[in-house]
Order: C-alpha cells, then structure tokens, then sequence
C-alpha cells in the first residue's frame, strides 16, 4: 500500500491488520510529534490532516484510524508544517498567543488549526470565533483553558501567508492500480481489505466470512486500541463506491452507508437546522470526517444520535449479503434488543433510504448530554409532524437512550392523534412518554432524569411546533429573550 | 581549557530586564512543532521492553492464589512480578505506610495491581495480563464516606482546629444555622498518561526517565525497590505532559515497575499506562463530606463556625494528611471565624488512594465555606456580596488555626471586581429578569478565594539550584522544580537573567535531575517558583560576589561599584561584554559555578494542636460569574466571567494569566461537568473520556475577562511575586454559586436548593425542582 506522509511517498508491506495510523507514525515512521492522549478518539492529541486527490484537508484522530484508510492519500502531521524552517502561520500564532502550556495536546490542536487555516483561505474568510471552537471542539486541553488556542486561530490569518498546508497525494500513490479484492496489505496472520466497488466487497466477504467491517472505525477500532484484539481479516467499506454515495431517487434520499457524516452535513437536502444542529454536536469534526449512519446503525447502540431523527423520518435501510442479494428493512424493525439488530452474518449496510417527504414535514430534535460538544447523548428526542391548527394528521417521535435500543414513543404518538396540539393534548402526550419508558440509571444520567426529559424535551418541541417561540440556552435567541426581560 | 572560544556577542538592546515580560512558555517553539520530547517519545531499543499490570477485580478481598501459567506462557511475554519477586521493600508510601507496588494476600481496591508483565510490544503486554487467573475470598468493602464514618474507618487520626470557644458563642448568636455539600472528586486528566522509562547501567543501578513531579521521591522509591542505595539510581524529568499533582505520588509505581524489570532483564524497559488504567489505577480528587453549623447576626456577621471536612482517602494515607489538613486550614476561605471549630476526618474507603490534585483540599474546604457563606445569605435576606464582604478578614484578625492577617490585598480587589464587573447594575437586573415565568432564570455570584502558600509539612520547604556559566558568557540553568505546562522553567530563567544582568537568550534551561540538585522537594504547593527560583538567586548571588571581588581587585574598582547590566559588565569606569567578563574571570581563576538553596522563613505548625503558621503568605483572587439556566432541563451556559487575580508583581503576565484561565476552567469542569461515578461493587464507571466530559473550547465562558490585581506581594517572595499555580482552580466556585443563585430565584432567594458539585444538567434540574416545591435542604447536624 502507498500514501504520501509529509509530502513523500511512503510504502507499506507487512504489517498487522489492526495496525492504527497512530501506531505507525510513532513507532514506523519516526514521526512521535503526534501523541496518545487516549487512543479512543476523544482528546484529538493524535490529530493529523487527510486529503483525498482534491486536496481539502480534513482533521482524523489517528489513533482510531486504521492505517489502510490513507493509502492513497495524503497524510500531514505535526512535523509536516514548517517550510523552510519557519512555522506554520497556525504554529506562530500558538506560540505567540500563549497557546501552549505541557505541550501535549498542542500537536492536535495544531493540526485542527492548520486545516482550519487552508479552508479559510481557500474561501478568504477569517474564521470567526464560533468557527475556531467548532474546528478544536475535538481537541481537549487541560491546561490552557482555550482561550489563547481560540485567539490564535483568530488571528493565524494575519501572518504572512502560506501557500499550502497539505498537498495532494502524490500521483503516484493516488493512481495505484491493483485488484481490490486482495489484501492491501498484511502479513501471515492478518489481512486488510479495501475494496472499491460493492462487487468486490462481495467477493472479499465469500472468501473471508469471519472478516470485520469497518468505515469510520469509531466503534470498531476501540476494539483494538483499549481491548487489544486482534483479526485476520478486516474489511475497510469506507471507498465503496456505492457506499459513499449521496443520491435522490424516487422521491426518497438514498445515503450510502459509508458516506462521512462531514458529507451530509454539506448535502443540499440534509439541510434542516435542527439535522445540522443534531450532526453538530455528533462527535467531532475528527469524527464526522470519518464515521457515518452504517456504523452509527449497525453497531445497534441505544444511545446512537442518528437513529432517533432516521425513525422519526420513516427510514428504512437496505442491507445486502455476500451474494449481493438485497433486502429492504424498516428502521422501525432493524433493532431487536440491546446491541441486536437483523443484520446477518456476512450481511452489509448498503444505504439508508429517507423519503423527502418525511423530511419535508416539520420536526424537532433535542440532545440532552452532559458537556455540551463531543459527548454522548443521555437522552436524544426526535419528533416530525404534520399538523394543520392543533390537528396532528402525522407524527412520529422517536428516543435514543430510553430503552435497550432506539425507539419510538408509540403512546405518545397515539395521543397526538387523537387528541392534538392542544395543551391537554401536549401534556397527555408527554404524560404517556414518561409512562412508556424504562430507562436505565448510568454513568450518564439517572433514569429519572430521562423519564422527566423525555417529557421534559418533548414539550418543548411540541410547542415550537405549534408556534411558540424558541427559548434554549444555546441559541441566540436566548439573550435577547433574557434582555428583553431585563 | 586551552583555548577559548569568542564570547557571545552582547544582545542588541533587547537585553534589558525580561523579569516581568510576558515571554513564551520555554518550549513554546517545540510543544508547535512537535520537538518536545515527552518520555514516550524517545526512541525505542531493538530490546526495548514494555509493562502492562493485572489487578484486582474486587474491591475488598482476600487473594487465595493467583496463576499466571497462561501469562508466563502468552507471546511476547519476557518477564512477570508479583509481590514475592521484590527484592527490596514493596511499600512506595510517600509519608505513610500501606501503598504496594504489587498487593499480596489483600487486595484495597478494584484494579489494584497483582502482577506486572514485561513483553516485547505494548499491546502483547496489554494482552498477557488479561490471562491470570486470580481465586479471591471477597471482603465487604467500604465504598462511602458515610460507611466508613459509621465504620470509624480512617486512614489517619482526626484532627482538630479550635479558636476561642465556638460552643458557647453558638448558642449565643442571635442565628444559627447548618448544611451539607457533598463534594465529588475529580480525575487528573493529564494529556500525557503516567509513563516512565528505565536503563539498566553498568554499576547495576538504573537511569530512570519519569513523568514526575517528584523526582527524588521516584528516586528514593526505586532504590527501595531494589534495594539499592540512593545514589545508584538518577532520575530524569525533561518535561510532563500535565501534572496538577497527578504526577506528584502517583509516577512513582511506573518508575518502579520500569527498573524492576531493567534490572531483572537487563533491557531497557518503557511502562506507559493505557488512559483507562491511568484512570483506574491512580487516585484522584478527594471526595469530601463537608458540615457546618455557624452561628450569626441580623447582618450576617458570622460569630461561631463549627465545620467539619470528611475526605475520601480511598484506601491509604498517600498524602491525605496535607491534603486534610488543607481543606481544614481554608475551610474559612477569605472569613473572619470569631469563634470557631474545625474537624477534620481522614475516612478509609475501598476506593482507589486519592492523592494530590491542584488545590490539595483547599478547594473543598473553600466550597464548603462558600455554600455557607450563600445559606447566610438566603437567611438574613441579604445580597451573599454584602455577606461576604462583611465576614472578610482585616489585618489583626487571626485564622482559626492561629495565622495572623497581614494584608488587607482581598478587601480591595473585591472592592475593585465589584466595581469593574457592574455587580449591583447586573444583580438588579438578573433580580427583574427572574420575576418573569419564562423557563430560563439567570444567576450571579462574586467568591474571592485566600490560599495559603506554603507546604503544610514543613521540612518540604527547601529548595535546590545549580548555575554554571561558560567561558562564552552562556549559562546553564538546573534547578529541582519540574516543568509540567505551568512555566516554572521559563520563569526561573527570567529570574537568573535578572540577577546575572543577561538576556534571556543565554540562559539554557536544563531538565531535572537528581544528580544535579540532590533531595528536592516536590514541584507542588504553588511554591516551585517562590523557592526554586529563590534557590536559583542564591546560586547567582554567589557567584556574582565571587565576581565582584575578582573585579574589584583586577580593575581596582570597589566591588559594590560592579555593575552586570544588559549583557555588560560595568567595572567601574570599565565596560566589558559579559562573556569577555567572564572569559576573564576563569583565566583568573575564579569559579563560575554554583549552587543555590533557599528554605521558606517564617513558617511552623503544630499538627496535633492544630496551631501555626503554616503559610508564609496568602494568594488571593476572586471571580464574579454569571449563569443562564433552563429550568425545564437543567441545561446552562457561562455567560459572563471577570476575574481579578493577585499575583503580587508579575514574574511573567502571560504564564500568570495563563494559569489563572486554564485554572478556571479546570475547577469549572471540576464543580460543572466532571462527574466520577463508581458502581455499587466499587469499580469506577467514568474510566474513560466519553464518559468523563471535561470542559471544551465550548465550554469557555462567553465574556471572559481577566485582569491582574497590581501589587507587590508584602511578603519577601522572589521579586515580591506571589505564586499562581493552585488558587485560579478556586475561582470558578462562582460559577457554581451562581447557579444555586438561579436556582434559589425559584423560591424568592428564600434559601439554596442542595446543588452538590459537580452540577451537571442533571443535579441542577432536580436543584430546579426541589426551589419550585419550596422545602429547603434539611439540616445536616
């Protein structure tokens, strides 16, 4: 396998399966400028830049990305920046903001920095301060406090001027010719796959029926970077062709499974605030450059953000076996229990189908998680109607977190049905949410504060439905709300 | 030498005094470019071994037998220990006895180390260790403060505070009153995990590479260990990734374990821990359970304080006796305690040992305070600004653990915070704004906080330097401070081109070593610069008199008269380059290297009365925050914060300020959004960052202002600074006030739901319910 590492080819023979980006660059390349901070895509100090042939540059947390991702690619790291011996404009400005203190997530922060700073002069805009956060929301710091790393993606734009962060990968790794049904690489215990197009996918799944799959590996490679596991074969879908697809067909939107969350957020359709909102704060921006549905659905978590939004839109997946025989599910009847779902044993997710008229249909979706960015939802609360005056003709609300798999609130479906957006009729419906439910106590929250949230965060969606105006903490509403009261 | 290189050419006019310029961090250039070498990032032998432990799975039990047959045998696997192999002694207690390398026939708590495999790669030692089959007896544990209070379980005696006769004067205050905060814990979160590395060397002793805050204790533990004497093992710390006091006890079983098996294998071992064992095997913020009753009048002057501090030691003393005693010392926080009480328990629990986190107990005990400070508040109706202000200590009053005031810097700067940050404007308005029913309600709160500098343990006081300058005029810089982010290093640089008139640039900052300043203390106590750099002004003093006798007697100048400004030595009517001075002065013979040693004046405690003076100053700050919550999920977001913050006269503004918001927000994630949860068996559930939320940039108050509060430090510190290090982790208990504040509007301020920290969206949402349904906490005690 070929990538480009730092503007020069690099070539990969024996290596095990498992191997991450990170592993390699610390202990292959020589290259320990990028850090462990917790090898669970969490703190970002293992931040590198990823660009395709078109060059953009998008942050990946290496040490959950399995090395076969970048081949053909071009990877930069830390020591990467500097040209000619003078540093970065994202660098300088590091230092001269004080934006280090230990130093160790600096390297991550860096890189989030310096991809920031190619986009923004690609679209000659100075990042605002809303856009730096965003861009370092995957990056912790312990010591700093942020506000020097935040002034200094502020003001990197002021230094002399550099013409590019990462370069494309270098023809030579990007033109690579070679049967995508074989290995991309191994050695005589394990075997990483890549294939392009679903037919190979196919063959790779007859030939290795025990094999794992992976696209943005933020489930998966957990596996092996806190339990140490190891496989024989792994399969990497995120180039399937087919997979990465985004495309509208028969009135019904068809996401490729392995397109990146980073791709949805970007498509025209999928442009719903309260979707964006919901992506926003689905990871980090490492993360949505990586991951997307197919492993958010299959790995059947109850907690997964999407889940809750694609019920809500009446989604169905379109799952297909080793032969290449299709078969159409309802999201409704994916998941079976805990961590269960139809999927069979050899069986992938091709797509998720969303009918644009689900869409279409006013909707509301409320995360509740304990730090605001990058965190796990302890409740998620999707609901999408139709109404005319108080009448409700459609409605479907769905949670992640208050059952053993995504569901939706049947009951208080039902209730709507009846009985409208009335205020007995919204109060009979949360009522009937907080009977339905039997949520767990966790490290996340209790289940009394689920049970009251999901009431909690149902009627506060159902009146926004109705009319009224938006009141949220988050939004900017709120000050002037608050203002308005002073 | 024989021949002499030419001297470094005096700087340019920049040269002038860099002591209170706002230079970078002193590996600023290398943290960006990623040429900082942590302890991980050194290049790995051909032979090079690495170390993964196996532990225990209970919380309290017997071992029966532990086989390791299947570990032995796991490839990659070159060497195991269990507690029998230690061929020196198995306890690494820093003060007190009962912290093992390797537990034996008891095992504390859940994850407690057993055994220690050394293999060929990270991950085959990672898989070796989870082979063991370990047969244990389980043994009830203690998993509460409150179980082990009913258990009279401590690690340590009780200690007692008494000033005056607080008894009687309670039950003559015109109102009384009590409460209970329960206040959690906190986990370092260090970016950098614990890691150590160690060389075997020919002596037979061992070269040992640890991110530590503390190596000559690394150094001392590892001879025990092995048995060897102190001087045959050196440690070496270039930089940490993070300490905050998580690196202060808690490096020293990697050091261990490293040289253990270099000196078993004879290869160079690595010992890194994975994030979740850091987070499971090392302890943390201590839990306390913090009760007080205090007496007052209509005014809210406070006239009788009873407190009482429970801390969660987990299951060793560690450091619990300081840390205890801390939260004793600044359970007053800035107030005057007339009369007062202060009890302070060390309880034992089957926890992992909490150890040192910045702050070192003072934080909870000053929670404590400000909770109780904010209850008076609510019942005499007053603003709890005008309580505080009242209760605020003058010069003349004493400490309840016998300390005289001596400045009057905190009645000030609040006055001046109050003024800067409009408190009286906005608290009107945030009163209006809360008589609305919308769902959101705002809250406001100024808490200063006084931190006592010093080590509570006396002897810990001292420090160490060493400074040699070349015949080039370049100057080697060592001291026994270690650089963990907070920028001791660049500061003590400063204070050494100060002393010795050059510009910064010639002085050469050095990593820590136990063979260049022996016996060190700590780097700890907010006290590495006033006494490393102390240290490092006495080994310049020392040298300049040796060069200005030489002067005063090759130039025939009188020595006062020589002058070492901007890279220039003033001689009298002669005017020399440094370098050429000091060329000059080693032709002549004259010795251009020294050490330094400083030990803090002033400063006693008896521990069993519970009377001194611990400190030689107090650090002081406060903060003014202001929060909007959603009552209907208990959902806020910082939206103001100004901070004036005294750090006497400035060594370096843009390190001080940097401690001061990275320590913000580092205590507002503490009392906000950290929350260590354990299960009902003891095992910690929050052991990794998805389910431990530490602040983001997100988090980061919307207005954030911070300024320094410009005076010098009256007592005789380094340049009459004052230092920085733990008292900014103190300041963001506004925040935390503040949203009590919100939450009590719901009950017209009539008194402040129970909010223990951390107050997630959860806790305040039930804070929420508990003000709209009116029934107030109930007493405590």
């Amino acid at each position: 396998m070929n990538f480009t590492l730092n503007g020069k080819p690099c070539k990969v023979e024996h290596c095990d399966a498992e191997i991450t980006l990170l592993r390699y660059l610390r202990t292959r390349a020589n290259l320990p400028g990028t850090k462990e901070g917790c090898a669970s895509g969490d703190c970002g100090a293992c931040t590198v830049l990823l660009a395709d042939t078109d060059g953009e540059p998008r942050t990946v947390n290496a040490c959950i990305t399995p090395l076969g991702a970048v081949a053909g690619r071009s990877v930069v790291t830390v020591e990467g920046l500097e040209e000619n011996g003078s540093l970065h404009p994202a660098q300088q400005a590091m230092v001269d903001q004080h934006g280090s203190q230990c130093g160790f997530c600096t390297p991550g922060f860096v890189m989030s920095l310096a991809g920031l700073y190619q986009r923004s002069q690609a679209q000659g805009v100075a990042p605002t301060r809303e856009v730096v956060t965003d861009a370092i929301a995957g990056n912790l710091c312990r010591c700093t406090g942020y506000r020097p790393i935040i002034d200094a993606g502020l003001h990197m734009l002021e230094y002399p001027a550099r013409a590019c962060t990462v370069q494309p990968p270098t023809q030579n790794s990007a033109a690579e010719e070679r049967d995508d049904s074989a290995p991309l690489f191994g050695n005589a215990r394990s075997r990483f796959y890549q294939p392009c197009s679903e037919a190979a996918l196919q063959r790779i799944l007859q030939a290795e029926p025990g094999a794992r799959l992976v696209a943005g590996g933020t489930d998966f490679m957990l596996e092996i970077s806190q339990l140490y596991k190891q496989f024989e074969a792994v399969v990497d879908v995120s180039r399937v062709v087919e997979l990465c697809r985004i495309e509208q067909r028969d009135e019904t939107l068809h996401i490729g499974a392995s397109a990146p969350y980073a791709a949805l957020q970007a498509y025209p359709a999928l442009a719903s605030p309260e979707l964006q909102a919901v992506l926003h704060r689905l990871g980090s921006q490492q993360i949505r450059n990586r991951a997307g549905l197919g492993g958010n659905l299959a790995n059947g978590s109850p907690i997964a953000d999407t889940p809750p939004v694609l019920l809500c839109w009446e989604a169905s997946l379109e799952l297909v076996n080793a032969a290449g025989e299709a078969r159409r599910v309802p999201l409704d009847e994916f998941y079976l229990d805990y961590r269960k779902t139809v999927l069979a044993a050899g069986e992938y997710i091709r797509s998720v189908q969303v009918p644009l008229a689900a869409i279409a249909r006013p909707h509301r979706f409320r995360k509740l998680s304990k730090r605001f960015e990058d965190d796990i939802s302890s409740v998620l609360m999707a609901v999408s109607l139709a109404s005319e005056g108080e009448s409700v003709s459609q409605v479907r609300i769905a949670y992640g977190g208050m059952a053993a798999t995504p569901a939706r609130a049947l009951d208080a479906e039902r209730v709507l049905l009846e009985q409208g957006l009335s205020d007995s009729g919204i109060a009979a419906a949360c009522g009937a949410v907080a009977q339905h439910f039997k949520p767990l106590t966790d490290v996340r929250a209790s289940a009394e504060y689920r049970r009251a949230m999901a009431a909690n965060l149902l009627e506060i969606a159902l009146r926004e439905l109705r009319g009224e105006p938006v009141v949220s903490v988050w939004s900017p509403a709120s000050h002037s709300e608050v203002a308005a009261h002073a | 030498m024989r021949k002499l290189v030419s001297p470094l050419p005096p700087g340019q006019g920049s040269g002038a005094d860099p002591v209170g310029k706002a230079l970078p961090q002193d590996s600023a250039e290398r943290h960006v470019s990623g040429r900082a070498v942590y302890i991980d990032d050194m290049p790995v032998y051909p032979n090079q071994l690495h170390v993964a432990v196996g532990g225990s799975e209970h919380a309290h039990a017997r071992v029966e037998s532990i086989d390791l047959s299947k570990v032995r045998a796991a490839e990659g696997v070159v060497d195991v220990v269990c507690h029998a192999d230690i061929p020196g002694s198995a306890d690494i207690s820093p003060v007190f006895d009962g912290d093992l390398l390797l537990a034996d026939k008891e095992v504390n708590f859940v994850g407690q180390p057993l055994f220690a495999v050394a293999a060929e790669t990270y991950e085959q030692a990672h898989r070796a260790v989870q082979l063991a089959k370990v047969i244990y007896t389980p043994l009830e544990p203690l998993l509460s403060i409150d179980a082990a209070m009913e258990a009279q379980a401590f690690v340590l005696p009780t200690r007692r505070s008494v000033k005056g006769d607080p008894d009687t004067a309670l039950a003559a205050a015109e109102h009384t009153l009590s409460g209970e905060t329960r206040i959690a814990g906190q986990e370092h979160f260090y970016l950098e995990g614990q890691v150590s590395a160690a060389e075997p060397e020919e002596h037979g002793g061992v070269q040992v590479y640890s991110s530590s805050q503390h190596p000559s204790e690394v150094q001392k533990l590892v001879a025990e260990v092995l048995d060897l004497p102190i001087g045959a093992v050196q440690v070496q710390v270039r930089r940490m990734g993070g300490g905050f006091g998580g690196k202060e006890s808690q490096a020293a079983p990697l050091a261990c374990l490293s040289a253990l098996f270099a000196r078993r294998t004879g290869r160079p071992v690595r010992y890194r821990m994975a994030r979740r064992d850091d987070m499971v095997l090392t302890g943390k913020r201590h839990p306390f359970r913090h009760r007080y009753r205090v007496g007052f009048d209509s005014d809210g002057l406070i006239k009788a304080a009873d407190v009482e501090v429970a801390g969660d030691c987990g299951c060793t003393a560690d450091l619990s006796e300081g840390i205890v005693d801390r939260a004793m010392h600044h359970s007053d926080n800035a107030y005057n305690l007339p009369a007062a009480r202060v009890t302070g328990y060390r309880c034992k629990t089957h926890t992992v040992s909490h150890t040192a986190f910045r702050g070192f107990g003072g934080p909870q005990g000053i929670v404590g305070c400000e909770a109780m400070m904010d209850d008076i508040a609510r019942a005499t109706g007053l603003d709890p600004l005008d309580v505080r202000k009242r209760n605020l200590y003058r010069p003349g009053d004493t400490t309840h653990y016998g300390q005289e005031i001596e400045e009057n810097t905190l009645i000030d700067l609040v006055a001046a915070l109050e003024q800067r940050c409009d408190y009286r404007r906005r608290r009107m308005q945030i009163l209006e704004a809360n008589r609305g029913d919308g769902p959101l309600r705002r809250g406001l709160s100024l808490t200063p906080v006084k931190f006592g500098i010093s080590f509570t343990s006396t002897h810990l006081n001292q420090a160490g330097a060493l400074v040699h300058i070349y015949t080039d005029g370049s100057v080697h810089l060592n001291h026994g401070g270690t650089e963990m982010g907070q920028g001791l290093y660049i500061k003590v640089a400063q204070i050494v081109a100060r002393a010795l008139g050059v510009s910064i640039e010639r002085v050469m900052i050095s990593a820590t070593r136990t063979d260049k300043v022996p016996n060190t203390s700590p780097t700890a106590a907010s006290a590495g610069t006033d006494m490393n750099g102390m240290a490092a002004l006495d080994a310049c003093e020392t040298i300049l008199a040796r060069l200005r006798e030489f002067a005063a007697g090759h130039f025939g100048c009188a020595a006062d008269e020589v002058r070492f400004v901007d890279d220039h030595v003033h001689c009298g009517e002669q005017v020399l380059g440094f370098g050429e001075f000091v060329s000059l002065a080693y032709m002549n013979r004259v010795s251009l290297s020294a050490t330094g040693f400083y030990k803090t004046p002033k400063i006693w405690f008896d521990k069993e009365q519970g009377q001194g003076r611990p400190f030689l100053y107090f650090a002081t700050g406060a903060a003014c925050s202001e929060v909007l919550v959603d009552t209907r999920t208990g959902e806020y977001r910082v939206q103001r914060v100004d901070i004036l913050h005294d750090v006497g006269n400035s060594l370096n503004p843009a390190i001080d300020i940097g401690q001061i918001e990275g320590g913000f927000v580092q205590g507002m994630g503490w009392l906000t959004t950290e929350e260590l949860k354990w299960d009902e068996r003891g095992r910690l559930i929050s052991n990794g960052p998805a389910n431990y939320k530490i602040p983001t940039a997100f988090d980061l108050p919307e207005q954030f202002n911070v300024a320094l509060f410009d005076r010098p430090n009256h007592a005789e510190t380094i340049y009459r600074s004052k230092a920085v290090g733990e008292p900014p982790l103190m300041l963001p208990i506004s925040v935390w006030c503040a949203l009590r504040d919100a939450c009590a509007s719901l009950c017209d301020y009539r008194f402040n739901p129970r909010l223990d920290p951390p107050a997630t969206a959860e806790r305040v949402y039930w804070a929420v319910q508990q003000a709209r349904a009116g029934v107030a906490p109930e007493a405590a005690w």
